[in-house]
């Protein structure tokens, strides 16, 4: 008997006793309103967790052991109680890593942020410039998140994170990007674009090229080893013999969650859909009755069919990849990636269109209602 | 390693799991799995033995392994996980 038992992979496929990778989406309020939102954020809803029900929720984490929580939106700063609820997680030993646009950093919230321990702050940008970045987050949103990025440098936060969303019209700009974050000191972090919440709308045109994702997994193998990608690119796998860093597996319900703003659990933030929903912390069993007994998430850490692409050679390094990715496009869950590098994707979506059902949409829809254009009135 | 005496790094916490137990590094954020209870047991009682062959003994563990002990025990003090006492 050695010490290495099955590979590690193998090993969290199984589920474990506690999520490590726990998102939780404060609320469905935002201030923008991002083309790719994955969870259509925009309103409030009006049954998002008090504050009190969030502790208990952070209670139920602190006792489950869980070292660290992603916590996102909607724009969680919005939360009027951002603030203690991340001071309450904190000090219940629960690291903090919060994504923001940053509309809601100014001087003294930098300070304030700066002056605590175990957090980490993720400003999202998708351009390295205001016309890239914009015509994805909205006007204005790029000069919003560098100047939050200056708050946090003159605070002396330390190493913040820039967080990309790559895709067809920000990938010729990682270098770019990667100089952004040198410059402040700060870490970068690329993920994929999925066709979740209101990405569903806008991945067809926004999503990168077949070229493009060789020139994404080129780049990383090149100057990837200080860029977090988390689970993002293990797809791309399939196009060569070396794996990306990172985690190379689909975590959804096996070490991946979302608590979505009203307490709803799923298995990870890109499937707000019923068909991934758990349960929810408003259950008589709280959370940890949803992560360790729902049907869902013990059905996910069954061993999963190659299906499709089990005649793939590919299939060890890509493992068919992203299960949101397939869903949204109408893929079924063992057929290929949408992305799939040898191009059985675009068949499949293919085949999916011609079938009567179209592909699932998002279930949540928190988008503010559309601006209707005021019609000019003709003389 | 065998001869040093270490410790578990007060930043980093245990978390029990079905293959072993997760170790996470508040400091530097890192997360590492200890593959087997036998590790976890080993780790756990580094501070009450003056060293680390010591603890081997007092954790049962057979010669033929300390080996591989000593290997999981070396990354674990790389990564900062472990210090010395
Ligand atoms: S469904 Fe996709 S995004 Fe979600 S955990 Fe799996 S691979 Fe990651
Ligand atoms: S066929 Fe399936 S396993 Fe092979 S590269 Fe495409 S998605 Fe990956």
């Amino acid at each position: 008997m050695t010490v290495d038992t099955a590979p590690l992979v193998e090993q969290l496929k199984g589920g474990l006793d506690a999520p490590i990778c726990l998102t939780w989406e404060l609320t469905y309020a935002c201030n923008l309103e991002c083309v790719h939102c994955l969870s259509s954020s925009g309103r409030r809803d009006p049954r998002e967790l008090t504050t009190a029900e969030a502790k208990g929720v952070l209670d139920e984490l602190h006792d489950l052991q869980v070292f660290y929580i992603n916590i996102g939106g909607g724009e969680p700063m919005i939360r009027r109680d951002f603030f203690e609820l991340v001071e309450y997680s904190i000090g219940k030993g629960i690291g903090v890593k919060f994504s923001t646009n940053g509309a809601f950093i100014d001087a003294d919230k930098a300070r304030r942020l700066a002056a605590m321990d175990y957090l980490d702050i993720q400003i999202s940008l998708d351009g390295t410039d205001a016309a890239t970045n914009d015509a994805v987050r909205g006007d204005g949103s790029y000069d919003t998140a560098i100047r939050a990025m200056e708050h946090l440098r003159d605070a002396g936060f330390g190493e913040f994170k820039i967080s990309v969303v790559v895709t067809r019209h920000n990938v010729d700009q990682l270098d770019e990007f990667k100089a952004l974050a040198d410059e402040f000191g700060a870490q970068l972090r690329i993920t994929r674009l999925r066709p979740s919440g209101r990405g569903a709308d806008s991945w067809h045109d926004l999503h990168p090229t077949q070229a493009q994702q060789r020139q994404i997994y080129e780049w990383l193998l090149a100057k990837g080893d200080d860029v977090l990608t988390g689970d993002s690119f293990f797809h791309l796998n399939a196009l060569g013999e070396e794996p990306l860093p990172g985690l190379n597996m689909c975590g959804a319900g096996r070490v991946v969650c979302l608590i979505d703003p009203i307490g709803d659990v799923y298995a990870c933030p890109f499937v707000i859909h019923d068909e991934f929903k758990a349960g929810s912390v408003r259950d008589a069993g709280g959370f940890s009755d949803v992560w360790k007994r729902s049907d869902l998430f013990n059905e996910l850490r069954e061993p999963q069919s190659a299906g499709a692409c089990a005649s793939c050679g590919s299939y060890d390094a890509c493992q068919g990849g992203c299960m949101a990715a397939k869903f949204f496009v109408g893929i079924p869950l063992d057929g290929p990636d949408p992305e799939c590098v040898s191009g059985h994707g675009e068949a499949a979506m293919l085949a999916a269109s011609s079938g009567s059902v179209a592909p699932p949409k998002p279930m949540m829809d928190h988008s503010k209602p559309a601006r209707v254009p005021v019609a000019l009135t003709r003389r | 390693m065998l001869d040093s005496s270490l410790d578990l790094h007060p930043q980093v916490a245990l978390r029990p799991e079905p293959f072993g137990a997760l170790a996470y590094h508040y400091d530097t954020r890192k997360l590492v799995f200890l593959k087997h209870p036998d590790v976890v047991r080993v780790v756990r009682s580094l501070a009450d033995h003056a060293t680390v062959a010591d603890t081997l003994t007092a954790c049962d563990i057979d010669e033929r392994r300390w080996p591989s002990f000593d290997k999981a025990l070396t990354s674990l003090y790389e990564s900062e996980m472990l210090h010395d006492r």
